[in-house]
């Protein structure tokens, strides 16, 4: 079972440049053909500062820096056992390519179910950009399945 | 792109569907590498088999992404305010995937006129992969 000491822990501060090719490569990858997230000028048609970042894309900020997979691997939760729970996302401001954003990230919770078979780990995260701005902030729950503790 | 206008918008308004392309493994080896994601659960299917798995399957995150291009086919994401799901059941190779959701209240909060939505993604036999909501200002 993964220790409940790790509540409240912050964890190392990260940064994150949000690059218009990553930004092109995330919309082919999601199927997103609209000019406004391709093409400069049409994003600044659309009144955009350069291309936007779209509503999950920053999930790519803790993922870039391994926030979570260094996480799990300390705690030694096997990648090959998780399961994305739950994710949210609370915008504050627009973030476009660009910017240089502050990724600052805490275990708020730690908690099992099914007699430990699943565990929980909620990470919360505080996005900055480049002028202090709080841009977004984001909620993980990560699901660790334990095949072993499975209740008889 | 408009937004619809909050004094239009009414409780129990549906939101026109997007319908996605069958998820192939092309499809997660692009999005293991746009969104940074490389467990390789998604892509390596002898690592998803070794993991108890049957198959490589979907990252969370990309019906996320679809759910989220589908939002803001309805208003622009600049007044997108809170967007959260939770995931309820894995997406397999071959799944086809179809994003929905509906008004479910108007409100006011520190001065401006939102919608709660209620949204989700189901797969052709009507499992729903994840669910969620989010809160769009509207004028």
């Amino acid at each position: 079972m993964i220790d409940t000491k790790h509540i409240g822990r912050q964890l190392a501060t990260t940064f994150f440049e949000v690059e218009k090719g990553r930004l092109r490569f995330f919309a082919k990858a999601t199927g997103e053909t609209r000019p406004e997230y391709i093409d400069e000028a049409a994003a600044k048609a659309a009144g955009y500062r350069s291309l936007p970042v779209p509503p999950t894309f920053l999930m790519g900020a803790d993922l870039d820096a391994g926030i979570m997979f260094t996480l799990l691997d300390e705690l030694s939760v096997p990648i090959g056992n998780i399961l994305h729970g739950e994710q949210s996302f609370t915008y504050h401001a627009q973030v476009c390519a660009g910017d240089v954003l502050k990724v600052e990230s805490r275990i708020a919770d730690i908690y099992h179910k099914k007699g430990g078979a699943l565990e929980f780990i909620v990470k919360d995260s505080v996005i900055t950009d480049q002028n202090g701005v709080k841009v977004m902030e984001a909620r993980s729950v990560i699901v660790a399945r334990n095949p072993k503790e499975k209740s008889a | 792109m408009s937004a619809p206008a909050f004094h239009e918008v009414k409780v129990g308004d549906e939101l026109p569907a997007l319908k996605l392309p069958r998820i192939t493994r092309t499809t997660l080896a692009l999005f293991a590498g746009a969104s940074g994601d490389h467990n390789p659960v998604h892509i390596d299917l002898d690592f998803a088999k070794a993991a108890g798995m049957p198959d490589v399957f979907a990252h969370g995150m990309l019906p996320m992404a679809y759910l989220g291009r589908f939002l803001t086919h309805w208003v622009p994401q600049t007044q997108l305010r809170h967007y959260a799901v939770r995931f309820s059941a894995i997406t397999p190779i071959g799944a086809k995937l179809t994003c929905g959701g509906k008004v479910v209240e108007k409100l006011e909060r520190n001065g401006e006129t939102l919608v709660k939505l209620e949204i989700g993604i189901v797969d052709d036999k009507g499992e729903v992969k994840l669910s969620g909501d989010a809160l769009v200002a509207l004028t």
